[in-house]
């Protein structure tokens, strides 16, 4: 089964890219299976169901999106790996821009929007920094100037990454990224694998529930400001 | 570590996009490199590691800027089915200089084709095409690089998100493409970018607040002046405010392959021939004949009177008597 982690700030266009590979992917005849991991809602769930694909969705609540997708995902190559799954792609929003679902020797694919404007680049941590293949979405709604601005900067904090435009809505270049999913990290389980990076150290006083303001609560890991 | 910092920006550009602070000083870059705390590259998600990795990476990149591109002479389309599978049997050469356009009705594959060409499709798309660089079959850079785009395409929106002046604009581009002597590079666009827009534009003029006809203006003079791809998509060059002759003329100059999907009388015989695409195959060449060329005249004259009624009306003149037009 190949296995393919895909994340990007809110709205990039991750949902709308997959969706479009996906139907490369079912012309070529293979069977498909998405986890959508979230916060507090999706819909997205729904959209991918709708293209006949095994769907899963996790909505991690009051935890760390991320925190919840490592917990999980190892189950959920298992699901896919035991329900015959050739393809299994998972959908997170980078939501801290620290964390990042990324893992070693599974295909990274961050998807970012051409609308973001050309600091966001840098301010996307390891989930785009440490990303195989940048999909930069979007380009249809701004000039060609702005696109190649914008994909130098993602070339600039991402230098060894495949960088390619697609646009989600119409799906030009999604047949030529489906190529590329085609050599994605072909795995049975996640037994053994690592993050790319860790996730930001975590556990003071406010995790754990407190929500009184003061040094008197402040309790574990805590690092203040330099003012 | 001060003098690389002058020779070479963007190392500087490179190391604060990853939150790093760079004093210059006496120390080497190999010592500062050396002496990052890993705590701090811990807080900015990276790892030494991977710092240094992408580092090479990013000189390496920057260096391939800098080197010539290899020039494109040829271009070939080697046919392959449309939808139902027939062949299209054909093999077609484009040559820097010439305009191709496109034509055939939604659906048909016109995209496809233009994709396939900026793919550099090698029997691998649907509609199994090949495409040779010089005669032959080309490096995979193509496929991927940013530096070494086989095809730069102009969007048919013309909207800008960056809130910039066009003159600021245009010198952010020319810099994240490393030209020699970005301002006058900048001044030669901002002037061609006039030439060009019905009306003129001050350099200082917000990109967000330009005319349709100016922003199109604009964007073929950086696309024909900055841009190293030898191949240039147009989707449709819309008539408002904009010497579309005088655009094509900018890019044939510029010795670029220009392929064009245009339903307009005008541009198509401006275009050297034209590709007629049905069922996602190439269906019939059309070459611009002397009698289409000559139609041309007419079609300009006609042209150019719809244009002064346009600007009859944009100066609140009525349109009783179009006589004298
Ligand atoms: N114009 C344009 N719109 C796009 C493109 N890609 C996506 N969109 C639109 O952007 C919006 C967000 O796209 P989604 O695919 O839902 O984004 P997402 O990253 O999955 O969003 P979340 O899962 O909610 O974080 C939708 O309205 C899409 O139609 C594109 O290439 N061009
Ligand atoms: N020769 C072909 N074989 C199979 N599918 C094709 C072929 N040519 C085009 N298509 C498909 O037909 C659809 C419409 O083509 P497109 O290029 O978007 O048309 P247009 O740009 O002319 O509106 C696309 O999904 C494209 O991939
Ligand atoms: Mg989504
Ligand atoms: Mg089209
Ligand atoms: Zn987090
Ligand atoms: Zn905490």
């Amino acid at each position: 089964m190949r296995f393919l982690t895909i994340s990007g700030p809110p709205s990039s266009g991750k949902t709308s890219v997959i969706l479009r590979v996906i139907e490369a992917l079912q012309a070529r005849g293979k069977k498909i299976g998405v986890v959508k991991f979230d916060c507090l809602l999706t819909d997205d769930d729904k959209l991918y169901a709708k293209k006949g694909v095994l769907v899963q969705k996790g909505l991690s609540g009051a935890l760390c999106p991320d925190h919840y997708f490592v917990s999980n995902i190892e189950s959920c190559v298992t699901w896919g790996h035991e329900n015959g799954c050739e393809y299994l792609i998972s959908e997170s929003a980078g939501l801290c821009n620290r964390c990042s679902p990324h893992i070693k020797e599974i295909t990274a694919v961050c998807v970012i929007d051409n609308l973001s404007g050309i600091g966001t680049p840098k301010k996307i941590g390891p989930m785009l920094k440490s990303a195989d293949i940048v999909i930069i979405t979007k380009g249809d709604i701004v000039s060609q100037a702005e696109r190649e601005v914008f994909a130098s900067r993602v070339k600039q904090v991402n230098p060894g990454a495949i960088i390619m435009n697609v646009n989600g809505i119409t799906g030009q270049g999604a047949f030529e990224l489906t190529s590329l999913f085609e050599e994605a990290s072909d795995i049975e389980t996640l037994k053994g694998k690592e993050l790319r990076f860790s996730m930001p150290a975590a556990l003071c006083s406010y995790c754990l529930g407190e929500t009184r303001i003061g040094e008197e609560h402040q309790t574990g890991n805590i690092r203040k400001m330099d003012l | 570590m001060s003098d690389i910092l002058v020779d070479h920006p963007y190392i500087e550009d490179f190391l604060t996009s990853f939150g790093l602070i760079v004093k210059p000083g006496a120390d080497s870059l190999q010592s500062y490199l050396d002496n990052l705390d890993p705590d701090k590259l811990e807080d900015l998600g990276i790892s030494e590691e991977q710092l240094r990795q992408s580092f090479d990476d990013f000189l390496e990149g920057m260096l391939a800027i800098s080197d010539p591109m290899d020039k494109v002479e040829a271009l070939t389309v080697i046919g392959g089915h449309d939808k139902s599978g027939s062949a299209e049997g054909i093999e077609l050469t484009l040559k820097p200089g010439e305009v191709i356009c496109i034509v055939g009705p939604t659906g048909s594959g016109k995209s496809r084709l233009l994709a396939d060409i900026e793919w550099v499709a090698q029997g691998d798309t649907p509609t199994k095409r090949k495409i040779l660089i010089n005669g032959q079959v080309p490096d995979n850079k193509w496929r991927f690089s940013t530096e070494y785009k086989l095809v730069a395409q102009l969007s048919q929106n013309m909207n800008f998100v960056m809130d910039l002046s066009a003159e600021e604009f245009i010198r952010m581009h020319a810099e994240s493409r490393l030209v020699t002597d970005p301002q006058k590079k900048v001044a030669q666009i901002l002037q061609q970018a006039n030439e060009l827009a019905g009306e003129r534009f001050d350099p200082d003029t917000p990109v967000t607040s330009l005319s349709g006809g100016q922003s199109r203006a604009l964007m073929i003079a950086d696309m024909a002046i900055l841009s190293k791809s030898p191949i240039a998509l147009i989707d449709e060059i819309e008539n408002a405010g904009i010497d579309r002759k005088k655009a094509l003329d900018l890019l044939v100059k510029e010795e670029k392959i220009i392929l064009m999907a245009t339903h307009d009388p005008i541009l198509a015989l401006m275009g050297d021939r034209r590709l007629v695409i049905k069922n996602g195959g190439i269906d019939k060449i059309i070459e611009s004949s002397e009698a289409e060329r000559k139609n041309l005249v007419s079609l300009e004259k006609l042209d150019t009177k719809l244009l002064a009624l346009r600007n009859r009306i944009r100066t609140g003149d009525t349109l009783e008597n179009i006589e004298g037009v």
